[in-house]
């Protein structure tokens, strides 16, 4: 009997017509994918996007050249030079960070004592060119001005557990 | 065609067109009128498949090229014609070239005997499933000849299983024809048509017949010999890196692409004319014929696609050795069966065709 039944499946292809019904109702089913461009997936607060150099609310630049995100990073990515400002504080006259290079593990922003290198929410920065993605310290300066808000919340958000 | 272009250029410029020149010239226009609906619906095709297959994995599908995405396939079109077409170096240069031309080619030229309408044929011959058969067959050529000539394993191990797997399903597709043949008492495609007017109840169409276990043969062969999944082993991304194509860039792929798609679409074609009975409406009744043939041919054609995208989409790749013996075991025994079962039936109900 089990005989006749295992002959009978295989030339109804039964089990076929199943397979196609379940994925014919999967057609129907909501999306599990966003439509990307026009909506975007939830990120953390953690996450490690593009990088960015802040400022204090008065505008004076919060990096003050000690060198330890240079030190740290895995991928020697980072490139400082400093020199002594007009105003006798430490400042840097180079800040390079090589886009190309960077593997995105967020030491320097770990190692920062003032919070000045940040990694921030922005992950489209995908560039036509190579030499766009050798950031220079204006560049950085920019990305910190323009996305000063999201980086300050997200550091808020993200505080108790640093 | 010929006279209504004499009549065209007499109404238009007022010259009298020679009558070898209006007959070219007539079936010039026969060709464009088939290539180029043929080419937009490849490129539609191409995109449905992608849509369909996107749909049943939950996912969107190309959405963003024009309304829908629905130029998806011209922006890909534009950007493979773009690109540089690189010959190997240890290539057959001649043949490298010949081989996607050759598949693109047979692909088109299959079109000619199919019937859209009533009497809407560029070929009316008396042979047309015949020719039909042997052109699928030559398709294997352009298979092999890219195979051999890119140089490559990975290209002539592709090469090698699709032609084993295209003559294979062949034969099978061979029997089906039989007995499709056997019913209606003819080989010319309009009469296959004809013959399946009000075959059963009312319903137009052989598979409403003891030939719908030949339906699902004749589909899954016809899904064998266009190498589409579950047999798309000649291309088998995960083994060797797409077949036969490995070598092909630019609008040689193009043109093995369009060529791959053709011939789905022809294969669609064939099972509507063979079994769900072409450009006739699906039952014998009257307010159905007053939609044009054409629309009811080529609404069977779309749902036949729409059902090999579907399979693609559910159905895993057959193993190499499970392929062969679908084929030989289990297909051609059964269609050989069926040609000598629907043989008995024919002679007992006394419906031979005369």
């Amino acid at each position: 009997m089990t005989y006749f039944k295992h002959i009978a499946r295989t030339f109804l292809l039964s089990e076929f017509v199943k397979a196609m019904w379940l994925t014919f109702r999967y057609m129907f089913r909501p999306k599990a994918t966003i439509n990307y461009p026009y909506e975007k997936g939830p990120l953390s607060p953690r996450f490690r996007g593009e990088h960015a150099l802040r400022r204090y609310p008065n505008g004076e630049e919060r990096c003050i050249a000690c060198k330890l995100c240079e030190a740290i990073c895995p991928a020697q990515a980072i490139t400082i030079e400093a020199a002594v400002a007009d105003d006798g504080t430490r400042r840097t006259t180079r800040y390079d960070i090589d886009m190309t290079k960077c593997i995105y593990c967020g030491y320097c922003e770990e190692a920062c004592p003032v919070d000045a290198i940040v990694e921030g929410p922005n992950f489209e920065f995908a560039t036509e060119t190579r030499e766009e993605l050798f950031y220079d310290k204006e560049k950085l300066l920019k990305n910190g001005d323009m996305w000063e808000q999201e980086i300050a919340t997200n550091l808020k958000l993200d505080d108790p557990y640093r | 065609m010929a006279d209504l272009l004499v009549e065209f250029f007499q109404w238009a410029f007022g010259v009298t067109l020679v009558p070898w020149l209006a007959t070219i010239m007539g079936i010039v226009v026969g060709i464009l009128a088939i290539v180029l609906p043929l080419l937009i619906a490849v490129a539609m095709s191409v995109y449905m498949d992608r849509k369909v297959w996107a749909g049943m994995q939950m996912r969107r599908g190309p959405n963003v090229v024009g309304p829908w995405g629905l130029l998806q396939s011209f922006a890909d079109g534009l950007k493979l014609f773009l690109k540089e077409t690189i010959i190997p170096a240890s290539a057959n240069k001649f043949i490298f070239l010949l081989a996607p031309a050759l598949t693109f080619l047979l692909a088109l030229v299959a079109w000619a005997v199919v019937p859209f309408d009533a009497g809407v044929v560029l070929a009316d011959l008396n042979v047309g499933i015949l020719y039909l058969f042997a052109i699928s067959s030559l398709g294997v050529y352009g298979i092999i000849l890219s195979g051999w000539a890119s140089n490559s394993r990975y290209a002539f191990l592709g090469a090698l299983r699709s032609s084993a797997q295209m003559v294979s399903y062949e034969v099978s597709i061979g029997f089906v024809l039989v007995t499709v043949l056997m019913y209606a008492g003819s080989l010319n495609l309009s009469e296959i048509v004809m013959a399946q007017k009000d075959v059963f109840l009312g319903v137009n169409g052989y598979w409403f017949t003891p030939l719908f276990p030949m339906l699902i043969v004749f589909f899954i062969s016809a899904l064998a010999e266009t190498n589409r999944p579950p047999f798309d082993l000649p291309e088998a991304e995960a083994e060797i890196v797409a077949g036969y194509q490995v070598e092909y860039s630019s609008m040689a792929f193009a043109l093995f692409f369009l060529g791959e798609y053709a011939n789905i679409i022809l294969m669609c074609a064939m099972t509507s004319i063979l079994f769900l009975g072409g450009w006739l409406p699906p039952l014998d009744w009257a307010p159905l014929y007053i939609i044009p043939g054409w629309i009811w041919f080529f609404g069977k054609i779309f749902f036949m696609f729409f059902v090999f995208a579907w399979v693609k989409a559910t159905v895993p790749r057959f193993r190499y050795d499970q392929l062969m013996r679908l084929g030989w075991k289990v297909f051609l025994p059964l269609s050989l069966l069926w040609v000598v079962l629907i043989g008995f039936f024919l002679l007992l109900t006394d419906k031979i065709p005369a």
